[in-house]
């Protein structure tokens, strides 16, 4: 069941648009933020909230990538593979990451620290390669800054 | 040099308050309003002052807004949309402005609302970009705060409202009718026109959704008139563009320049040149769905009229550079797989052609392509072309490609003959250089 600052931030939500259908993806980010990912339970919960069917909920959360249909670990990592920085060795930063951490793209390291996923351009292109942890965006990255980085995010 | 966009933008990456802005003219465009500039002056203020579209179409703003219905039988309520899903890779200006100056987009924001009469804004925002996001939440707050929305404008009866929608990532958003659906709360697929998104775009009403960049501009031009919009160009489209570049360049970056500055200037004069070792091959001079340029092309003034159709088009005016260690099939095969991953789905050329590509160049990478890949990733080119397909997302993904062909033709043949990649020996070259 929804909590109550849940349901206050969807809510919250609902009042920028003119029918309750337009907030979904507000809706789905919201509660992501609270759970981590987007369980079945909680597609029927947010799609009681809406008015509009699961199904419905279920189009849009696998549409949208920062969307988790999944359950991911405590911290989501996010490697730019975009141009700009796979020209600056973004496989690299990668390949490091999976030796350290044990999880390759679309994986979750053994001790549920790290989910890492590959990310469209991060728009830091100017200091590739970017690298983004849950909302924090890390540029001009090597493979030996990996660790030191990675540090804070428990 | 004048840099109306970026002059007050904190070197040290802070962002700029309400007061901070006011200080130096923030909001003034919006007393000329109340002192008798009607909607349709003002359309024709920026259509005189050769405004283009700054997300890559580089369409005439005022054009884009004369579609749009007005007077008294117009549908209500109109809706202005500023587009900030800045995906397009190796692009980053829409950032550097709404984390720098988050005002400057509300105010261009109420500008572009008054000039429909669309009483309602909203910011669609990519979900990465969490720390424009922060920034406009507080500026909207401010603006609302001191006035400037929500409430009549000071002796008048226009009155408009701002929302910021933080979406939840997918490249195809960037396309307005795409973009449309997601802030409706759908898939982002994008929608057949006509009709256009001026008569019948955002919940059936009137909207126009204009690129960031663009809307940063309006301000401008209402303080200083048309004129002085138009000198502070080189060519015949007016006022400055931010001209980014990437790569190994040595100084990658972003600068507000006169619109018509050559590649070569930014890449030389601001950029540094190249980084230490490595040569200059190409580089793709607005985002990755434009077609590469070479040494011969980089003396071409940069804008959205001088550049021939046959070359390419400026697209976002932010380059990324393709040197001499790097692959050019590998690079092409980045974008496409990209396009790839980035299709939504909706039509068949676009979501298995564009897969179908990224394969035929995975095969020259792996030694195992033919002189028939070659044809067929040039047919490919042809079917995907405008005209095959729902949307630009695919016929976008087949300019690098179609060009690449054309300008590194014997990198290609050079895989198929040698049976693998050229560069792949040199790969762990590539690390030091980094």
């Amino acid at each position: 069941m929804l909590s109550e600052i849940e349901r206050r931030e969807l809510e919250d939500a609902v009042k920028h648009y003119p029918d309750k259908r337009g907030a979904t993806i507000d809706a789905l980010l919201t509660i992501q933020r609270r759970r981590g990912w987007i369980s079945d339970d909680t597609l029927l919960e947010i799609a009681q909230f809406l008015e509009i069917t699961v199904e419905d909920v279920d189009s849009i959360a696998t549409f949208y990538n920062l969307v988790f249909r999944k359950p991911v670990g405590r911290h989501v990592a996010f490697v730019c593979d975009s141009i700009s920085c796979w020209i600056k060795g973004c496989e690299q930063v990668q390949e490091q990451i999976k030796t350290l951490y044990n999880a390759d793209l679309g994986q979750t390291s053994p001790d549920g620290r790290l989910t890492v996923l590959p990310i469209a351009c991060l728009g830091q292109c100017e200091r590739a390669p970017a690298l983004m942890i849950d909302q924090d965006v890390y540029g001009d990255v090597t493979p030996e800054k990996i660790e030191q980085i990675v540090e804070k995010y428990k | 040099m004048e840099r109306p966009l970026t002059q007050h933008i904190h070197p040290d990456g802070t962002t700029r308050t309400l007061r901070e802005y006011v200080k130096t003219g923030g909001y003034r465009s919006l007393q000329r309003l109340s002192s008798g500039l009607a909607p349709k002056d003002l359309q024709r203020l920026v259509t005189d002052a050769g405004l283009r579209g700054r997300g890559g179409g580089g369409f005439l703003t005022g054009t884009k807004w004369s579609f749009v219905p007005m007077g008294a039988d117009a549908q209500k309520p109109k809706y202005i949309v500023a587009n900030g899903d800045e995906m397009e890779p190796g692009t980053f200006k829409d950032r550097v402005l709404m984390e720098g100056d988050p005002h400057g987009l509300v105010e261009g924001m109420i500008l572009a609302g008054y000039a429909i009469d669309a009483e309602i804004g909203y910011i669609f925002l990519r979900g990465e970009y969490h720390l424009s996001a922060q920034r406009l939440t507080e500026a909207i707050a401010e603006a609302y705060a001191a006035g400037y929305l929500g409430k009549p404008l000071p002796g008048m009866g226009f009155r408009f409202d701002l929302h910021l929608h933080a979406s939840a990532g997918r490249y195809i958003c960037g396309e307005e009718t795409a973009l449309i659906n997601a802030l409706e709360g759908k898939r982002a697929v994008p929608r057949a026109k006509p009709p256009f998104p001026q008569t019948v775009g955002l919940w059936g009403k009137p909207t126009v959704v204009q690129n960031v960049e663009t809307l940063y501009n309006i301000p401008h031009i209402v303080n200083q008139g048309s004129d002085w919009y138009h000198r502070l160009s080189r060519t015949q489209d007016g006022g400055t563009k931010i001209y980014g570049i990437s790569g190994r360049v040595a100084n990658p970056g972003w600068w507000e320049l006169p619109l018509g500055t050559t590649a070569r200037e930014v890449l030389e004069r601001y950029a540094g040149g190249m980084a230490d070792g490595v040569r200059f091959r190409g580089l793709l001079p607005g985002g990755i769905s434009t077609a590469f340029m070479t040494e011969e092309h980089l003396d071409l003034p940069l804008d959205f009229s001088s550049i021939p159709p046959e070359v390419g088009r400026l697209g976002t005016a932010t380059m990324i550079v393709l040197d001499d260690h790097t692959c050019p099939v590998r690079f092409v095969l980045n974008l496409e797989k990209f396009f790839a991953r980035e299709s939504c789905g909706w039509c068949t050329p676009c979501r298995e052609g564009l897969p179908w590509v990224a394969r035929i160049l995975m095969s020259f990478e792996e030694g195992r392509a033919t002189s028939e890949d070659l044809s067929l990733l040039k047919m490919h080119a042809k079917w995907l072309a405008p005209g095959h397909t729902f949307c630009g997302l695919a016929p976008g993904a087949m300019a690098p490609l179609q060009s690449a062909l054309k300008y590194f033709h014997d990198d290609f043949e050079r895989h198929i003959s040698t049976e693998g990649c050229p560069w792949s020996k040199k790969s762990s070259q590539q690390r030091v250089l980094v």
